[in-house]
């Protein structure tokens, strides 16, 4: 119950207000990076420097979003042990449809005669 | 007493959060698996692909990133509305409740005009692999919208008796349709650049 009595008193007023004034700058700069990004596009760069740039861009917006809005800056260890997994999984999806190309250029069976 | 279901809305002792946040998240993790298959599909066509138009050159960029700015907005008000309900403000937080419904379904709309144009020229997704990505994905994504207004509207609406009752309750509530409006928020952070800027 003593755990309880503490998570009653985690947020007070006034932390909450600080919150608020934390989400105000992070709307200022979610839109301020849109801008930026927009404004990259419209220089047409080469195709790998723009998607670069974009995702990069992108992955800044993202984080900011994840940490203040979703709360993730503080949150507890259970959120973040699976929030680890989302990443692994994340990252071999993303990358195990690029085997089946290795199959199709041959690099899997270079031993098979 | 009146039955309950435990620690919906008080931290579980071995999480340390409610199980309803905690089942919010592990949603979100399946939602991150669904969105990144087809983005994995999307990286794959377009990497074997003889030639890919640029977004820029198809969809109309100035109406997207308005209507990014609009989500953005969204995000923030949703925030706002947990935020004054932690205050005790029940009529802000709710307010901004419906700041948030409005500002989802003029994403909406903007959305509506952008397809019919589309519609208007006779592209559809059998257009080309490019338009099957772009309705694929934004329709996908436009659909979480509309399922992101009919929760927060209910808590708006019909669901906001239940802050008389039990306001820790209804606050977890809001935190965790928070949670998802963000996540259908973050989803468009990056399909913004990757189907319009790129």
């Amino acid at each position: 119950m003593a755990q309880h009595a503490a998570d009653a008193g985690h947020h007070g007023v006034e932390e909450i207000r600080k919150h608020v004034r934390t989400y105000i700058v992070v709307f200022v700069a979610l839109a301020a990076l849109t801008v930026v990004t927009v404004a990259i596009s419209y220089v047409h760069l080469p195709t790998t420097q723009a998607i670069a740039l974009a995702v990069l861009v992108a992955s800044v917006k993202a984080a900011l979003v994840a940490l203040f809005f979703m709360h993730l800056i503080s949150e507890r260890k259970v959120i973040y042990a699976v929030l680890v997994l989302v990443a692994i999984f994340f990252v071999a999806l993303l990358f195990l449809p690029g085997f089946t190309e290795l199959e199709q250029q041959g690099w899997m069976n270079r031993n098979v005669p | 007493m009146e039955m309950s279901i435990p620690y919906q809305y008080k931290a579980h002792p071995v999480t340390g959060i409610p199980n309803g946040k905690f089942a919010m998240w592990l949603f979100l993790a399946s939602e991150v698996m669904l969105f990144g298959a087809l983005f994995s599909s999307y990286v794959m066509l377009r990497y074997n692909a003889p030639e890919w138009p640029h977004g820029y050159t198809l969809l109309n960029v100035p109406l997207a990133t308005v209507n990014t700015m609009v989500l953005i907005t969204s995000s923030v008000s949703m925030v706002m509305a947990w935020a004054q309900l932690k205050m005790g403000n029940f009529a802000r937080g709710r307010m901004y409740l419906w700041v948030t419904v409005l500002l989802a379904c003029g994403f909406l709309v903007v959305k509506y005009f952008e397809y019919s144009h589309k519609f208007h020229l006779g592209i559809y997704p059998s257009k080309s692999t490019f338009y099957a990505v772009y309705f694929t994905m934004t329709g996908l994504h436009g659909l979480h919208v509309v399922g992101g207004i009919i929760a927060i509207a209910y808590l708006a609406g019909p669901g906001a008796s239940l802050w008389h009752r039990n306001p820790d309750f209804y606050a977890n509530r809001v935190e965790n349709t928070g949670l998802y409006w963000h996540f259908v928020d973050l989803v468009w952070i990056f399909l913004f650049p990757s189907l319009y800027l790129i």
